[in-house]
């Protein structure tokens, strides 16, 4: 009965068992590759070593994004075609991308730090990203508050694309409450054009986060398949039970 | 007219209730749908009135309105009533026969189920047998063909349900369908039966 | 048509009989507003310069709180199931339940918002613009709202679920409503823009709310 429901997850779980091992160590050779680049690349003649903060700063913000647009994509997966996959994969997705755009927000504000004197100003960009969080985790609490897997994942689909059609006109509106209220901009956290000598750094970490990211959900996936059969078997027993 | 059911599957909270349901109810004529608690009477009504989703099978009104929905086409009368405390019985009975689709008067439905004494009384103080009689109220006010109800006799005493039987005859014999969720008899002599939760 | 009227019609009549209606909206509005001095200190000063501020921030609380019930009650006594049968889409009839609701929610704050503003020490001339920014966003409020509502529901989760889907989707219209009623007061940059940015959410939201709803309640609900 329900054995026929996890076919395709099973097929998955196989393809994931055998290719989890390759991108762990990519994502490895990828962050020793990145880290050594960055740690060597040269410091910024205005904010010294902290400047460095980037590469994590930077990333985390690209990847951030890149959680919700994942979302989004396996939200329509959900909806529109009710690939049982495309649920599991947008709520894995969901934790990975908060956790980055947490990250952004943590490094953002370290990075800030010596230049503000404060650890958090209303900039566009910090602010843009908090809203970002937040949407994060409205989709959280609906995973989080449903009772049943299939209405949370369905739930947090339409809201990953609501979210999706309105972080554009977020971000604009940030952008722009933030120029009203600060004219001049001291200080933009991505830095002054970035020059070559970053730029390679930058792309290699960005790569490793990225593959970071892959690795991360792809497990995640498999432990939420893996619950939802523990769930399932623990359904049919309670079925037997009363037949 | 006919209703038409093919290897119906539903599945809720991740467990299969049932697979493969089949029938066909013609004009004039009812389904009974018996079985034990959980084996999915409600949901295969539910189903039909299109607020379950159809996980397999196909499901079809031969001879109703083109390109219409079954939902558009039948009445729900589930276990609750959709009846709001703090509207009066005509209130709450002309908002759902104009929602539904009806310009006409509701007076008659009010009588025929002898509720025309408690038309402007709040339905919060109506009984529970007063409050089921408004809901069959509502599904005489508006003609559809198709009537889905789920256990319609609860609630109702020897008189009401009597009542009930007598106004799902006049709805066979003009060619309506009756497909009923129930434990036991609802008053028809001849109805089909479906069977749920056999292996 | 006749089938929408019949819903704007039973709300509006519902929410008036039941809880007070538009009454109690402004009256938790009026409470919001008198509580700021005591946690911001009488200065008028400092009042009138962040009045319109809390103005919005009050209006938002305000529409938010009453969002609870909208598809709550239809969903517990059954009254939804119906809705989803008739023969207007379900989107249309959405809609017209978020007409209901802000014209016993919203449309109060509007009406009161002038008072309250004097209450704030905002500039007299100023209270119409601030009033006309109030009832172009608050619209807004109300249907990104709508959204919440449907999911909190399909889930079976009161208030605060909703106030979290749904505050930061409503940041656009609390900036450019801050910024519309500003410019009003101020009048150091432009009221135009700001309020045809605002305009253009309310509208924007007319259509994403209801589409977005009706699918939160279709596939929360089966």
């Amino acid at each position: 009965m329900a054995v026929i429901d996890l076919a395709n997850p099973t097929r998955f779980l196989r393809i994931v068992d055998r290719v989890l091992p390759w991108l762990i160590a990519a994502t490895v050779v990828l962050f020793a590759v990145g880290l050594y680049r960055a740690l060597n690349a040269p410091d910024d003649y205005q904010q010294g070593a902290t400047v460095k903060i980037m590469f994590l700063h930077v990333p985390a913000a690209w990847l951030g994004m890149f959680g919700w647009a994942l979302m989004s994509i396996a939200a329509l997966g959900t909806l529109v075609w009710r690939h049982p996959l495309a649920d599991v994969a947008g709520k894995a997705a969901a934790p990975i991308g908060a956790a980055f755009t947490f990250i952004c927000l943590v490094t953002g504000s370290l990075w800030g730090r010596p230049t503000w004197g404060t650890y958090w100003v209303w900039d566009a960009r910090l602010t843009s990203t908090l809203v970002l969080l937040l949407l994060y985790l409205g989709v959280l609490a609906l995973y989080w508050t449903a009772e049943e897997p299939g209405r949370g994942a369905r739930a947090a689909a339409i809201l990953s694309l609501v979210g999706a059609v309105n972080l554009p006109i977020i971000k604009f509106s940030v952008d722009w409450w933030n120029t009203l209220h600060q004219p001049a901009s001291v200080f933009r956290l991505s830095g002054s054009t970035i020059d070559p000598s970053l730029l390679t750094p930058l792309l290699i970490m960005a790569l490793a986060f990225t593959f970071l990211f892959v690795t991360l959900h792809l497990a995640v996936m498999r432990n939420e398949i893996l619950r939802r059969r523990v769930r399932s078997m623990r359904l049919m027993q309670a079925q037997e039970v009363r037949a | 007219m006919e209703l038409q059911a093919e290897g119906l599957t539903c599945s809720r909270g991740g467990r299969e209730v049932f697979r493969n349901v089949g029938f066909k109810v013609p004009a004039g004529e009812a389904l009974i749908i018996t079985g034990r608690n959980g084996a999915g009477k409600s949901s295969l009504l539910r189903m039909i009135a299109g607020l379950v989703r159809i996980a397999a099978g196909r499901l079809s009104l031969d001879g109703g309105l083109a390109d219409t929905p079954i939902a558009e086409q039948a009445h729900y009368l589930g276990h609750q009533d959709a009846m709001k405390p703090s509207l009066t019985v005509a209130e709450n009975l002309q908002f759902w026969a104009r929602f539904l689709g009806s310009r006409s008067d509701i007076n008659p439905a009010l009588e025929r189920l002898d509720l025309a004494p408690l038309a402007d009384l709040p339905a919060a103080y109506l009984s529970a047998g007063q409050r089921r009689r408004l809901s069959i109220a509502r599904i005489i006010a508006v003609a559809r063909p198709v009537w889905l109800l789920d256990e319609p006799t609860s609630a109702l005493d020897a008189p009401s349900q009597s009542r009930l039987s007598d106004i799902m005859r006049d709805h066979l014999a003009t060619g309506g369908i009756i497909v009923a969720a129930a434990h036991g008899a609802i008053g028809l002599e001849r109805a089909r039966e479906l069977k749920l939760g056999v292996a | 048509m006749n089938m929408l009227v019949a819903i704007l019609v039973r709300d509006m009549r519902l929410a008036v009989r039941v809880g007070g209606g538009a009454f109690m909206g402004a009256l938790f509005f009026l409470i919001v507003i008198t509580m700021m001095p005591f946690a911001i200190g009488p200065d008028l000063a400092l009042l009138a310069r962040i009045g319109p501020a809390i103005l919005w921030l009050g209006a938002l609380l305000a529409s938010l709180l009453a969002l609870d019930r909208l598809f709550a009650t239809d969903h517990d006594d059954g009254s939804l199931d119906l809705l989803m049968m008739g023969q207007v889409p379900l989107e249309l009839t959405v809609a017209a339940k978020a007409l209901a609701h802000w014209l016993t929610t919203g449309l109060p704050l509007v009406v009161i918002a002038p008072l309250l503003g004097l209450m704030l020490n905002i500039d007299l001339h100023a209270l119409g613009w601030l009033a006309l920014t109030l009832a172009a966003g608050t619209p807004a409020l109300t249907f990104i709202g709508l959204i919440g509502a449907a999911l909190s529901v399909a889930l079976r989760r009161g208030g605060l679920l909703l106030a979290v889907l749904v505050l930061p989707l409503t940041v656009p219209v609390l900036i450019f409503g801050v910024a519309a009623a500003n410019a009003a007061i101020a009048g150091s940059t432009p009221f135009g823009p700001a309020f045809t940015i605002l305009c253009a959410l309310s509208l924007f939201s007319l259509v994403l709310g209801p589409i977005a709803a009706t699918a939160a309640l279709r596939h929360g609900l089966e």
